[in-house]
Order: structure tokens, then sequence, then C-alpha cells
């Protein structure tokens, strides 16, 4: 526990009767990616939301790095290295998409009172934004206004923002929602990639995803954890089968 | 702003020619109202070009703009009247007034958005309104004349109305140069994505209300210029320079030429203006020619006339 990255330590949130967040507790070690499963109004984006600050929780506390941040409103966060990409596409879309990520650069790279130069010639905005562009394969598409991009690109593009803020944690809402085969597949790669340096927060649908990716995986049903563990303990947990996994077809990692 | 000599280039081009040349006509055909008029019209289109830094390129809807062109006219009244008549004294302290002003009514309405931020920033408008008709010293509801333009020495006589008009659009075209240079900078690409998402703004690190509130402190010191300047033109300040029409004006300027681009409010305060002029010339129901012109360009032409002049570009 010491020395996780991310700690939750008995998290509530609850809207009007509906309990949203049921004392959860999770403790996220540097390196692991961290998948978070369960069916639909199980809490998974309001326990992201809490994480990276955008809803207060009633109860509990939220430790990044040792410190405690569960004050902490969401840009601060950010600055300290915590990422999170929307679930709901959520970008600038009358900028182009290298505009998008140099903003997320520039967030980062000190204040913005800066008057007068020229932002969109500054290599030091403009070369990282770059770089976050081809990691996630997008590469020639940078001077493409975003709202003329394809649904697969913007769900890229919404990685590449989380990462031009140099984060030590990206907490993922969904990445691969709405993506055909072929999107998820390179999607998966990308996961893959960044999790060798990152330390990932993962909600996600797409179960042959979670399984091929995950360190660990938490299931979450009304607002509670009913299990966490390594895939192939989650995979055999009957619980988790009954709750959750049964109506669907067996996953194969 | 491309650099090439597109048709809205040219356009531009033109019109700044002509506003250049303004005084060249009026002298050679004797009509010095044409002088007068053109002053107005750029006056005019400093405090649309400060509305658009906030409105077009931050989002910011403020209702209430005008109340600055109070400001710095008042600024330049009472320090007249109080015997204070060098320029180098009015001049920045009526900009800092402004600035003042801009930063009590920015912080406390841009905690809130959409409606509730127009119905704030028209309220403290109204209120400095109904103080400057309270202030019977100088003039109260029905204003107050200046007798004495401010004073540079020697070095410039605002009492010329030829050198009042290019001073009045050399600082035109230097707060165009001004605004371009800001919404392209790091704090301009701030203040247009708050514009487009702020969450997703504050998502990634920005402290969005710090840069919305600088916003909002810059274009009311520029519009408290043009306040400046437009108490000196008149020789006349009254509450009428802050009434809540006028900032439906410079609305209107910025609607009309074209909000988000930085030399549209010029476009539209010039089209705005002249078409007041003319029409009302014609018949004195000229708003009903006005309105319907209004219509048309915000239901055909999104982005002002700036956006059909860019559109013709592609053909």
């Amino acid at each position: 526990m010491a020395d996780a990255l991310l700690e939750v330590d008995g998290v509530s949130k609850r809207f009007g009767g509906v309990i949203a967040s049921d004392a959860i507790s999770l403790a996220i070690p540097q390196g692991e990616l961290h998948a978070i499963i369960g069916p639909n109004g199980a809490g998974k984006t309001t326990l992201i939301g809490q994480l990276a600050g955008e809803i207060v929780p009633d109860a509990g506390r939220i430790r990044f790095e040792g410190r405690d941040i569960t004050a902490l409103p969401i840009f601060r966060r950010s600055q300290l290295g915590l990422a999170r990409s929307f679930q709901v596409t959520s970008l600038f879309v009358d900028f182009t998409a290298l505009d998008n990520v140099a903003l997320a650069v520039q967030a980062h790279a000190g204040h913005s009172f800066r008057f007068w130069r020229d932002a969109r010639s500054e290599p030091e905005l403009r070369t990282p934004a770059r770089a976050a562009l081809a990691r996630v394969g997008l590469a020639g598409r940078g001077d493409v206004i975003v709202s003329n991009l394809s649904h697969g690109e913007h769900r890229q593009l919404e990685i590449a923002m989380a990462l031009a803020t140099t984060p030590r944690m990206l907490l993922l809402d969904e990445p691969m929602a709405g993506m055909g085969p072929e999107e998820s597949a390179r999607m998966v790669k990308t996961l893959r990639e960044l999790k060798r340096e990152l330390t990932i927060l993962l909600i996600e649908h797409d179960m042959e995803a979670v399984f091929a990716l995950a360190d660990r995986i938490t299931v979450l049903v009304y607002g509670r954890i009913i299990a966490s563990g390594p895939p192939e303990a989650i995979r055999a947990n009957a619980e988790v089968r009954q709750a959750y996994l049964g109506e669907q077809e067996e996953p194969h990692a | 702003m491309s650099g090439r000599l597109s048709p809205r280039n040219a356009f531009v081009a033109g019109v700044i020619t002509i506003l250049a040349l303004v005084p060249v006509y009026a002298e050679a055909t004797g009509n010095t109202f044409m002088v007068s008029l053109f002053t107005r019209i750029v006056i005019l289109a400093i405090a649309a070009v400060s509305l658009n830094l906030i409105m077009g390129f931050g989002g910011m809807v403020s209702f209430g703009h005008a109340v600055y062109l109070g400001i710095g006219g008042y600024a330049v009244g009472i320090l007249a009247k109080e015997g204070v008549n060098s320029g180098l004294l009015q001049w920045p302290l009526a900009v800092v007034a402004s600035a003042l002003f801009a930063l009590t009514v920015g912080a406390l309405s841009l905690r809130t958005r959409g409606v509730y931020f127009i119905m704030i920033t028209l309220a403290f408008a109204q209120m400095i309104y109904y103080v400057a008709i309270g202030l019977d010293r100088y003039g109260g509801d029905d204003g107050m004349t200046i007798y004495k333009r401010s004073q540079f020495g020697a070095v410039i006589d605002l009492s010329n109305k030829t050198t009042f008009y290019y001073l009045c659009l050399a600082l035109l075209l230097a707060a165009i140069y001004l605004v371009w240079r800001l919404v392209h900078s790091r704090f301009g690409m701030v203040i247009q994505g708050a514009r487009s998402n702020e969450r997703r703004m504050r998502a990634i690190g920005f402290p969005t209300y710090h840069y919305k509130l600088v916003c909002f402190v810059i274009a009311g010191m520029l519009c408290g210029l043009a306040g400046v300047l437009l108490a000196n033109h008149t020789d006349f300040i009254s509450p009428a320079l802050m009434h809540w029409t006028r900032s439906g004006d410079l609305i209107v300027m910025a609607v009309l030429g074209g909000m988000g681009t930085v030399f549209g409010p010029v476009i539209g305060a010039v089209a705005l203006l002249v078409l007041e002029e003319t029409l009302s010339g014609i018949t004195e129901y000229w708003q009903i020619i006005l309105g319907p012109l209004f219509l048309l360009v915000v239901l055909f032409a999104r982005g002002g006339i700036d956006g059909l002049l860019a559109g013709m570009r592609h053909g």
C-alpha cells in the first residue's frame, strides 16, 4: 500500500438515493495497468470523475504519490501528472488536431501569460505535440480541423492530449467506445506501448481488450467493489461471473 | 491574415486605405462633416475591436461594454472640470479606472456563464450609468461640455480635426495589431480554448478563470481608451455614452462584421454607422431597413461580412 502511486481510501458518493460510489478503496502501484469493469450504471465514470477532480466525494481520501489530493481542483491534479481522457469525446472541435495537442503541451509548459509571440510558431510546443500525435498513430493528421476527423481518430486524439500533459498516470474512460474492430486493435496496441512507461487506470467495456491489457482488474457493481485481482482470478470468480460476465460469452485472452 | 492577396485581404487593405484618405477627400470637397463622422466611426471601431476580443475570441458576451466608454469619457471630463487638462495624466488615469472596474466586474461575472454573465455585465453597466446621472457637479442627466481637449503640450494638438482623426486611426490600427498578437499568442490560445471547451481546458491543466479575467481587463482598458477619444471628439460627456443600447450597438458591430476575426468589428462599425447615416437621411424610420439587414447577416452569413469575404476565396 505504501508505495502505491494512486491510493483511494473509502471514497463514497451518492446522488440523491443512488449510491454511485460505496466506500471504494483501491491501491494502484506504479507501472500497473488497472482496469475497472462493471455493468452500465456501476459508477465507473463517477469514480474517474472523483479521481480526476471533477466530482467531489462525500467521504474518503484520494492520495497521489502519497499526497492527499481529495480537495485539489482538476487543473492542479493535471499539473501533478494525473491526466484523464473523456468517455464522450471532448475536444476543441474548431482547432486542428495539432493545435489541440499543442494546447495540452502548453498547459504544462509554465504559465500562459505570454501575450506576444505566435504560439503556433513555438517549437517547444509544436515538437512535443507532433510526437504525441505520432505515438497514437495520427502523425499525418495534425493539420486537419478536429470536426473533420473520424470518430476513431477523435478517440486517438483524446489519448494524445492526455499524453501531451506528460502525465505520470492516465485515467482512461472507455477509450474504445464506438470503435470498429480495426480501430480497437490499433488502440490496444497503443495502450500496450504506453503501459511500459505509464501507470494507467482503464475503464472499458471491451472485455477482450481488458483481459489482454490489464495487470489487475477491479469489478464494480452498483458502486461497490465485488472483486479485485489479476485477470485469471477475475475470470474464475463465481460472483463476478454471476453478476457481470455470466451473460456474456466467455472472454478469451 | 494569410499574407496572400485573397479577396478578404484586398478588402481589408481597401478599407484601411479609404479610412486613411477620408481627410483628403473631405478637404477636396469641403465636406468637413465627413471627418467628424469617420472620427466617430474609428473610435467606436476601437470599442468594437475590444469587445470582439472577449466576445468573439473568448466567448464572453458582455452586454455592458459601453460602460468603459463612459468611464474613459468621464475620467477625461471630470479631470478637465477640476482643472487637470494634461493628457499624460488624463489618459492613463482613464485606462487604469477602466481596468479596475473591469477587474471588479470580471471577478464576479466570470464565475457565471451564459445568460447570467450577460445579465451581470449589464447590471454593472446600468449601475455606473445611474451613478453618472447622479453626478450633479458633472452635469447629471444633461451631461457636461468639456472646454479643453486633453493637452499634450507641443507634441500633438487634438483640437486640429485632421490631426485628431489620424491619431484615432493610428490607435485603431495599433489596437487591431495588439489584438492580433494577443489571439495568436499562448494567452490567446488559452482564451480561444476556453471558448471552445472550457471543461477540457481545466482537465488539461489550465486555471481558465484567471486567463479570462485578464482578457476581460485588457478589453476594458482598450474600450476605456475609446471612451477617452470619444469625449475628446465630442467635447462633451453624458450618461448616454454608456446607455445599454450603446452596448447593444457594439455587439451588433462585432456580429455584423464577423466575430472571431480581428478586423471584422472594424467592417461592422463602418457598415453600421455609414448605413445609419445614409438611411437616416432617406427616412426617419431607418431602423426598419437596418433591422432586416442585420437579420439577414445573422441568418445567412454566420461569419459576418468578413466571413462572406473569407468564403470567396474558395469560390
